[in-house]
């Protein structure tokens, strides 16, 4: 089986500045569970970035579902399946819960059929509490609940990989743990999952393979297990 | 009775103000950038209304249509070319671009046109209704529905369509809508053209009342301007309520002071504005 995502050889870098990625290399399998930890500024956000193309200029080769990605539009990367939650959720702020849902939908084009009902219900079954606030704003939520609608509206495209920078910066611990439980549940309905992750115990108990991103190069990679019991790991990221 | 006529005359006109400054508003919310040529489209609108009542003979009121159509499409193509370059450089760029825009604009109409004062004549040109002693004129008040149901047209579209929605999404967060598949320069292009076909539409409702030439956009900048700080820049509601403002102030004024001194009471209007609610009298909400 081939990987539904292969990142070879990318160097990345904003404008005319230093590279902040080398020569990065990350595979990732059809419906499988990666998550990619490392220290502040080491170009997590970058990698993800540069899979969506919005943001650093790249070289080098990412393949999606065996299709080189850099050569396609960004704006037309959603459409092959790929959802990008981005860092600082970035929901739609005068928009209301509802219409951040259904532009969540705008890469499967035009027309809201039956299919586009039936996806905003499974939504709300996951995050019943967006069906309580569908009339609000966007920028009227709590940090938790915009998180909740960020992914949600990734959801809406139906996608086959899930793109996730740091969902749970900056919320209270119960509702981390709620949303890890979140992803798991999206991850068994059959969603591959990209997660870059602050809470490098979660983050290594919730994926099944993890690589280690430090300085913009790869490090370290391996089953999640494995990375947890990993003395280094231990040292640098779970304070150990 | 002599300030409510001025109060109608007012809202008449001030509503056609709102909606031609819908666009200076639009164009600002989705790209963040000040169009000082807006005016000119205006201008546009009006000879391509005027052309074709002299040799198509259609009254202005339907040249409108013909008006946005053709300065929606020059300005997506202005938008591609000259204005898409600059989006990212500094203000003091894109003020350049827009100002010289306007330059040429006026000077290229200049050389094709002429200078002269073209007017068109239409049935109504000189009617009115009476309601009670108040006198409704007939041209006032087309173009005033009509500039007003092209305002909706507008709002319907931003708030109702699909497309509409990705222009709201740009606006709002251009890296998250690329995010979602929305090819934020197609919708610059569209939310320009939009933009200035609307204000070229309005030039042409208004040409029943008056006349055309290359420089009448001057007339019109401090008005736009005046109406899109009241009403909170980048708000399109708030365009229109700060151009029948506008319009309300200006035909009261003429009440009191002379003629001339008509700009001046906007003017002072416009620096109070800034001067204590730089956000607008309206918030700003959506596009
Ligand atoms: N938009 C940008 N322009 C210039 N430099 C950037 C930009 N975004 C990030 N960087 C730089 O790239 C490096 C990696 O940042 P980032 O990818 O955000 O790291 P992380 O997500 O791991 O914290 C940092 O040194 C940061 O300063
Ligand atoms: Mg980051």
């Amino acid at each position: 089986m081939t990987a539904l995502l292969e990142v070879a050889r990318l160097s990345a870098r904003y404008g005319r500045g230093a590279p902040v990625l080398h020569e990065v290399a990350l595979e990732l399998g059809q419906g499988e569970f990666v998550t990619v930890i490392g220290a502040n500024t080491a170009g997590k956000s970058t990698l993800l970035r540069a899979i969506s193309g919005v943001g650093p200029a790249v070289e080098g080769s990412i393949r999606f579902d065996g299709r080189e990605l850099t050569a396609v539009a960004p704006h037309a990367r959603p459409k092959l399946g790929i959802a990008h939650v981005p860092e600082g959720r970035h929901v739609f702020p005068e928009m209301s819960v509802e219409e951040n849902l259904a532009i969540g939908a705008h890469a499967r084009g035009g027309a809201p059929g039956g299919g586009a009902a039936a996806r905003l219900e499974a939504i709300f079954e996951l995050f019943p509490r967006l069906r309580e606030r569908r009339r609000q704003f966007g920028g009227t939520l709590s940090g938790g609940e915009q998180q909740m609608l960020a992914i949600g509206r990734g959801l809406m495209l139906e996608p086959r990989l899930l793109i996730l920078d740091e969902p749970s910066l900056g919320l209270a611990p119960m509702i981390v743990e709620e949303l890890h439980d979140r992803l798991v549940e999206i991850h068994r309905r059959g969603v591959a999952i990209l997660l870059v992750e602050q809470n490098v115990s979660l983050a290594l108990s919730v994926a099944s393979r993890g690589y280690v991103l430090q300085s913009g190069s790869i490090v370290l990679e391996g089953p999640a297990g494995e990375l947890l019991r990993d003395d280094r790991v231990r040292e640098a990221y779970l304070g150990i | 009775m002599q300030l409510l006529q001025a109060l109608v005359d007012g809202l008449l006109i001030g509503g056609v103000y709102g909606v031609v400054s819908i666009g200076l508003s639009l164009v600002f919310g989705v790209m963040n950038i000040v169009n000082f040529a807006h005016a000119a489209f205006l201008m546009l609108g009006m000879f391509v209304a005027w052309f074709a009542w002299a040799f198509l003979g259609l009254d202005p009121l339907l040249g409108a249509f013909l008006s946005f159509v053709l300065v929606f499409a020059f300005g997506c193509a202005v938008q591609q070319v000259l204005v898409r370059p600059i989006l990212a450089a500094p203000q003091v760029a894109q003020i350049f671009l827009t100002v010289g825009l306007l330059i040429v604009l006026e000077n290229a109409a200049l050389m094709a046109f002429g200078a002269d004062f073209r007017s068109v004549q239409t049935p109504y040109q000189t009617s009115a209704f009476r309601l009670g002693g108040i006198i409704v004129s007939k041209p006032y008040l087309y173009a005033f529905a009509m500039a007003l149901l092209s305002g909706a047209a507008v709002w319907a579209f931003l708030e109702r369509t699909a497309v509409g929605r990705a222009m709201r999404a740009t606006a709002q967060d251009p890296m998250a809508a690329t995010l979602m598949g929305i090819d934020t320069q197609r919708m610059h292009r569209l939310a320009f053209g939009v933009g200035v076909g609307l204000t070229a539409f309005g030039g042409a409702v208004i040409l029943p009342y008056l006349t055309v030439s290359p420089t009448v956009g001057s007339h019109y900048v401090v008005l736009m301007f005046t109406a899109v700080v009241l009403g909170g820049l980048g708000s399109v509601a708030g365009a229109v309520v700060g151009g029948i403002a506008v319009g309300v102030i200006q035909s009261v004024s003429a009440l009191v002071f002379p003629i001339q001194l008509q700009n001046l009471v906007l003017f002072v209007v416009f620096i109070l504005v800034l001067a204590l609610r730089p956000d607008g009298i309206v918030r700003r909400r959506g596009a």
